[in-house]
C-alpha cells in the first residue's frame, strides 16, 4: 500500500508541474521560470509570463435576502420584448412587495435563447430586463430600488435547442439582492 | 507488482494532466501553390528541451502555404554549406539549417540559416540567445523569417490568441501561442466570461465578466496579472474594444437605458456617449486608422452593421444583404471587414471588401461566431461548432484552407488574435 501511495504521489507531482512535461523527459531546474499551463483558482487573476498570481476579492456575501414566494419569471416570445397580459398579476405582486420596504433591492435579469451572437443577445436581454423594470416603475416602484441587467444567452434555464427549451430561456427573472 | 505500480503511475499522470494544454490542429482544404521546404534537424536539438526544427516545420505547414519535405539527420548547422543537389532531389525548394546550444548561464543559443535550394543561395540567418521558456518563441521567429522571405508576407507564428473555455460550469480566459501551445490561464470564474479584446500593444486584455451577477468590464494586465474594473455602471457593461492609440475603449453601456455606445478612458472615469438612438447599438470596432467606429445597430428594424465617426454622430449603413448582420471585425490593413450573417437560419462568417462592398461567404459551418483577424490581415480566427462541439477555426481569406483548433475538453469560444509583439 505504501508503495502505491508513493507512486501516485510521484505521478501527481509530475503532472502538476506543467503541460509540456513528457514522462520520459528530465525535469530541469530552471531559475528563469518555465511557462506553465496554470489552472487559475476561481476569482484569481493571473500573470501570463511569470507565475505571480494576484488574488481578486470576490466581494461580500449578501446578507439574508427576503424574497417573496410568488413566481419571479416573466417569459417572452421569440424576438419580442412585449410583456404578455398573463404576467401582469405577477408584476403587480412584486411591485407591491418591493414598495413595502425601501431597503429592498431588485435586479431584473434579462435572458435570451441560444440563437445568435453573444453581444447582440446581451442587448436583447437588456431590453427584456428594462421592459419589466419599466412595468414596475409605472406601478410606482422607485428607480433606486431596481437595476436592469442582462445575461444574454450565457445562463440558459434549460438546455436544448427545441422550442420548448428555448421558450423557457427567453425570460426576465426578478431577483432580490 | 512493479508492472501494476507502473500502470497506476501512468494512469494517474494521464488523469491529472491539465486540460487544454494544446490544440489539435487539423488542416483541411487545398492550398494554392504549396512551397516545398525542408527543415533539417538542428545540431544539438536531440538534447534540447524543444525540437526547434519540428516547431518551425509545423508552423510553416500549418499556414497551408508550405509542404514539408522530410530529410534524415544530416549533421548540418547554420555554418554548413549544404549539398543542394541532395535537397533538390528530395524535392525541396528551400532549406532551413541550424543549431541549438546550451550556454553556461543556462540560456540557449539558437542559430539558423535559410537556403534557396534551386539557386543555391543563402537567404540569410539569425541567432537568438533565449531562456528555456523562450525556446519555442525562437522557433516561431525562425518560421516567421522563412515565411516572410519566401512569401513576402509577415508571419504570425510568434503571436498569441486569447479565448474562453467552459468546462462543467467553470469558465477560463486563456492566452496561448498561435499554435495552441503554452496556454496560460489569465482568469477563472464560476460565471461566464465573454468578449476578450487585446490592447494594441498586446499587454492587456479587456473582457466582460459576470462574476458579480451582472456584466462588467475589466482590463487585465497580462504581464503583471493585475486587473482593473473599468466599467461597472448601473445596468450592463459589455463589448469592449480598444481605440488604435490604446488610450481609450469603446464600450456598450445600458446606464442611460437601452444599449448605447460610449467612449471610456483606459484609466477609467466618466464615459462619453457616442451613439444616440432609441435602438440597440453595440459591438463597436475601430477602423485601423482610428477615425471611424463600425458597430451593430437595429435602428432600421433588424441588426445591421453601420459606421460613424469615432467621435460619434450620424451613422452610415454598411451591410445590406440579409436581415441579421453582426460582429464586425476590421482587418489591420484596413481593406476588409469580417462579420457574421444569418442566412436561412444559419450564422455564417462573411468577408466584405470595404472599397467595393463585395461580400464572400467563406465557411461550410452553420454556427460561426466572433471573427478576429490575424495581425498580418491574412488569416481569420473564429468560433464555430464542429461535430457537435465548440471549436476554434482559422481560415485563409478565400476560405480554401482551414485549421481547426479543438480544445481537449469542454467548450471553446470567443477567440481574439493578439497583435504583433513590438
Amino acid at each position: 500500500m505504501r508503495q502505491l501511495f508513493w507512486v501516485i504521489g510521484a505521478a501527481v507531482l509530475m503532472t502538476g508541474c506543467g503541460s509540456a512535461v513528457k514522462l520520459d523527459s528530465v525535469p530541469v531546474e530552471d531559475k528563469s521560470g518555465v511557462a506553465v499551463s496554470q489552472q487559475a483558482q476561481d476569482g484569481e487573476s493571473n500573470a501570463i509570463a511569470k507565475s505571480g498570481v494576484s488574488a481578486v476579492d470576490m466581494g461580500k456575501s449578501s446578507p439574508q435576502v427576503v424574497a417573496p414566494a410568488f413566481p419571479k419569471v416573466v417569459y417572452f416570445e421569440y424576438d419580442s420584448i412585449v410583456i404578455k397580459p398573463e404576467f401582469q398579476t405577477t408584476i403587480e405582486a412584486h411591485a407591491r412587495f418591493i414598495k413595502q420596504d425601501k431597503a429592498r433591492k431588485v435586479a431584473l435579469e434579462g435572458h435570451t435563447d441560444e440563437r445568435g451572437g453573444r453581444e447582440y443577445n446581451l442587448a436583447l436581454g437588456q431590453k427584456r430586463a428594462e421592459a419589466v423594470k419599466n412595468a414596475l416603475s409605472l406601478l410606482g416602484v422607485p428607480e433606486a430600488q431596481l437595476e436592469a441587467v442582462s445575461f444574454g444567452k450565457e445562463k440558459p434555464a434549460v438546455s436544448g435547442i427545441d422550442e420548448s427549451a428555448m421558450s423557457k430561456n427567453r425570460r426576465t427573472e426578478i431577483n432580490y439582492r | 507488482m512493479m508492472k501494476k505500480l507502473f500502470l497506476m503511475y501512468v494512469l494517474t499522470c494521464t488523469l491529472s494532466l491539465p486540460v487544454l494544454a494544446q490544440f489539435r490542429v487539423d488542416v483541411s482544404g487545398i492550398g494554392m501553390n504549396q512551397l516545398p521546404i525542408a527543415v533539417a534537424v538542428f545540431r544539438g536539438e536531440e538534447s534540447s528541451p524543444q525540437k526547434i526544427s519540428s516547431i518551425v516545420q509545423a508552423d510553416l505547414v500549418r499556414s497551408g502555404q508550405f509542404k514539408g519535405v522530410e530529410g534524415v539527420l544530416t549533421g548540418l548547422d547554420e555554418l554548413s554549406r549544404p549539398d543542394m543537389s541532395v535537397w533538390r532531389q528530395k524535392g525541396a525548394d528551400s532549406l532551413v539549417t541550424g543549431s541549438v546550444v546550451r550556454l553556461a548561464d543556462g540560456r540557449f543559443d539558437v542559430r539558423f540559416r535559410l537556403w534557396d535550394v534551386i539557386k543555391g543561395q543563402d537567404l540569410g540567418g539569425q541567432s537568438y540567445a533565449v531562456t528555456q521558456a523562450d525556446l519555442r518563441l525562437s522557433a516561431h521567429r525562425i518560421a516567421d523569417f522563412a515565411y516572410e522571405k519566401l512569401t513576402g508576407e509577415k508571419g504570425v507564428f510568434s503571436t498569441s490568441i486569447s479565448y474562453v473555455t467552459k468546462a462543467s460550469q467553470r469558465y477560463q480566459l486563456w492566452v496561448a501561442d498561435a499554435d495552441g501551445e503554452n496556454a496560460q490561464s489569465a482568469f477563472a470564474s464560476p460565471e461566464p466570461i465573454i468578449s476578450p479584446a487585446w490592447s494594441p500593444n498586446g499587454t492587456q486584455l479587456a473582457y466582460v465578466s459576470f462574476e458579480s451577477r451582472k456584466p462588467v468590464i475589466y482590463t487585465h494586465d497580462i504581464v503583471s496579472g493585475k486587473r482593473r474594473l473599468l466599467a461597472n455602471f448601473k445596468g450592463s457593461n459589455s463589448a469592449p474594444t480598444w481605440a488604435p492609440d490604446g488610450r481609450s475603449l469603446a464600450v456598450t453601456l445600458s446606464r442611460d437605458g437601452g444599449s448605447q455606445l460610449f467612449s471610456l478612458d483606459a484609466t477609467g472615469g466618466e464615459p462619453r456617449r457616442l451613439s444616440q438612438s432609441n435602438s440597440i447599438d453595440t459591438e463597436p470596432a475601430y477602423s485601423p486608422d482610428g477615425k471611424q467606429i463600425y458597430f451593430v445597430s437595429d435602428r432600421g428594424g433588424a441588426p445591421q452593421i453601420y459606421k460613424m465617426s469615432a467621435s460619434g454622430g450620424s451613422a452610415e449603413r454598411v451591410t445590406f444583404g440579409g436581415n441579421y448582420n453582426i460582429s464586425p471585425a476590421l482587418s489591420p490593413d484596413g481593406r476588409l471587414m469580417a462579420y457574421i450573417s444569418r442566412v436561412n437560419g444559419a450564422f455564417k462568417l462573411h468577408v466584405m471588401e470595404l472599397s467595393s462592398g463585395v461580400v464572400s461567404a467563406i465557411t461550410d459551418t452553420l454556427s460561426d461566431e466572433s471573427p478576429s483577424f490575424a495581425p498580418n490581415s491574412k488569416l481569420i480566427v473564429y468560433a464555430t461548432q464542429f461535430q457537435g462541439r465548440e471549436a476554434l477555426m482559422t481560415t485563409t481569406l478565400d476560405g480554401k484552407l482551414k485549421a481547426r483548433l479543438a480544445g481537449q475538453n469542454g467548450d471553446i469560444r470567443e477567440p481574439a488574435w493578439g497583435p504583433f509583439s513590438k
